[in-house]
């Protein structure tokens, strides 16, 4: 489904992503595991196209998305920062981007909203949120719109646990349905339950791609946190 | 495109700046009309204010805008739509919020006063103006990653079109009045919107008769219809080409 082939960027000095290729299939949850730095968020950038790559491609669907756009009506991005306009409240902010993608007989998948209590807020201006209130509209947007790939970066940073735990089992709902899933985290142990296959970023270079049994067979370690340190240490 | 346009200008309705420019507009150029005991005279006083405020509102605004809406920018670049389409809503948003504060402050007040050639001439180069300095400010507010500096630079930019430029203009002068440079000056002249702006509106009034030789000069070109169309020309490819250049390079950046 997403194919990157060689992308290369490069910001200033600094290679953020360097030759990295990997292919990202449906019904798959992978994991973006890597230090900070590695280049995590802006090989996800990269595929939202928000950052534009030195050489190399991606595709969505077999289409390039250097000039297309359209393809990002079939993702849904929650950003490990969300950043919103200041003077908006929630529900002006919910009805633009309803507006702005227009949802052609797609079902509005609202569960989210309402298992977060985000209605009530409505009328809360977006700069009086609090870190973890601002996580929640964020990943509320990202499922809203039932998009086919759901590219989520730290989405349970700031949260609190009992809104974790729901964002978990949504994740783990909509993998089911078979759509693709991107997320990177530095809590490994909540991965544990939700990703089949691991990419492993350092330095901007890719390490490895593996289903998650095959890293489990090669450290023989049962758990993925302690798995990756296996190859985190072997790295050094 | 449209959809996006309808929010931009609702979130600049929203800060109520554009709104306190209007009454500030419409203020001045009333009090002007009825201190002066000639209309014709109020359109000379008004021309020189509307000269300097104009472009420094919405080469300012405009810049404080774009920086200000990073967030927005961001959060629309990763959804289905078009940069170009977004980058054109806002500088659409804004020409047309800023454009609209002119005409109901200047505009309006000109039409009722001294609705005559020259005062369609300064609505009209009050209108180009703003759309310039606002395409100005969107390629310093792309080019520049720095907020401090994005601002610090469009004030310089503003200071030279407005002041600067004259002045070299004059030294250029002296230094070489020995020499014909008056049909270079049309050229020079197109270098600098305000200036040109300045010309054409002048040239509407009786009073270019005292700007001496260069100001015959002046008028050969610039009074002609195809002097106008040329110069009106120039104004509107003082719109395009920053316009274009912000494009280009919004739809090469990373955010």
């Amino acid at each position: 489904m997403i194919i990157a082939n060689n992308i290369n960027k490069k910001f200033g000095r600094l290679k953020a992503l360097d030759n990295v290729s990997v292919s990202c299939n449906k019904g798959e949850c992978i994991a973006l595991i890597g230090p900070n730095g590695s280049g995590k968020t802006t090989f996800i950038k990269a595929i939202l196209g928000m950052v534009l790559c030195d050489s190399g491609f991606i595709t969505f669907n077999g289409k390039n998305i250097l000039h297309d756009w359209e393809y990002r009506s079939k993702i849904g991005y929650m950003p490990q920062i969300g950043r919103y306009p200041d003077n908006m409240s929630i529900g002006q902010l919910m009805i633009m981007m309803k507006d702005i993608r227009k949802p052609k007989n797609i079902q509005l998948d609202e569960e989210l909203v309402n298992k977060f209590e985000l209605d009530k807020l409505y009328d809360k201006r977006m700069r009086t949120l609090s870190g973890g209130t601002r996580q929640k509209v964020s990943a509320s947007l990202a499922f809203l719109f039932n998009p086919e790939v759901l590219i989520l970066d730290e989405p349970t940073a700031g949260l609190d646990p009992v809104a974790a735990e729901i964002l978990k089992e949504k994740i783990i709902a909509e993998k089911a349905k078979g759509k693709l899933v991107l997320i990177t985290s530095h809590i490994l142990s909540e991965l544990d339950d939700l990703v089949s296959q691991v990419i492993y970023l350092q330095d901007g270079k890719l390490i490895f791609h593996k289903k998650i049994e095959a890293l489990r067979e090669d450290t023989g370690q049962e758990k993925l946190s302690k798995a990756v340190a296996t190859v985190m240490l072997k790295g050094r | 495109m449209v959809k996006i346009f309808k929010y931009v200008i609702i979130d600049i309705l929203r800060n109520k700046i554009i709104l306190a420019y209007t009454v500030f507009l419409l203020v001045l150029s009333l009090s002007i009309f009825n201190l002066e005991d000639s209309s014709a005279k109020g359109i000379l006083s008004l021309l020189n204010i509307v000269l300097i405020i104009v472009p420094m509102v919405s080469i300012l605004f405009a810049t404080i805008y774009i920086y200000n809406s990073a967030e927005f920018l961001e959060l629309l670049v990763s959804q289905p739509l078009k940069r170009k389409t977004i980058w054109l809503s806002m500088f659409g948003g804004l020409a047309f919020s800023l454009v609209t504060a002119f005409l109901v402050g200047v505009g309006i007040p000109v039409l009722l006063y001294e609705a005559s050639s020259a005062g369609i001439m300064l609505i009209t180069s009050g209108v180009l103006l703003t759309v310039i300095f606002v395409a100005i400010a969107l390629l310093a507010g792309v080019k520049i990653r720095d907020k401090a500096r994005g601002i610090g630079t469009v004030i310089l930019l503003w200071l030279y079109f407005s002041l600067l430029f004259d002045g070299i203009v004059l030294f250029i002068l002296f230094q070489f009045a020995d020499y014909p440079l008056e049909k270079l000056m049309v050229g020079i002249t197109t270098l600098n919107p305000i200036g040109l702006s300045r010309i054409l509106v002048l040239l509407k009034m009786d009073i270019s008769a005292m700007m001496g030789y260069t100001g015959a000069i002046f008028k050969d070109f610039f009074g002609t219809n195809i002097g106008m169309i040329i110069s009106l020309l120039v104004l509107l490819l003082w719109i395009v080409l920053p316009g274009w250049l912000s494009v280009r390079k919004f739809n090469h950046k990373d955010l």
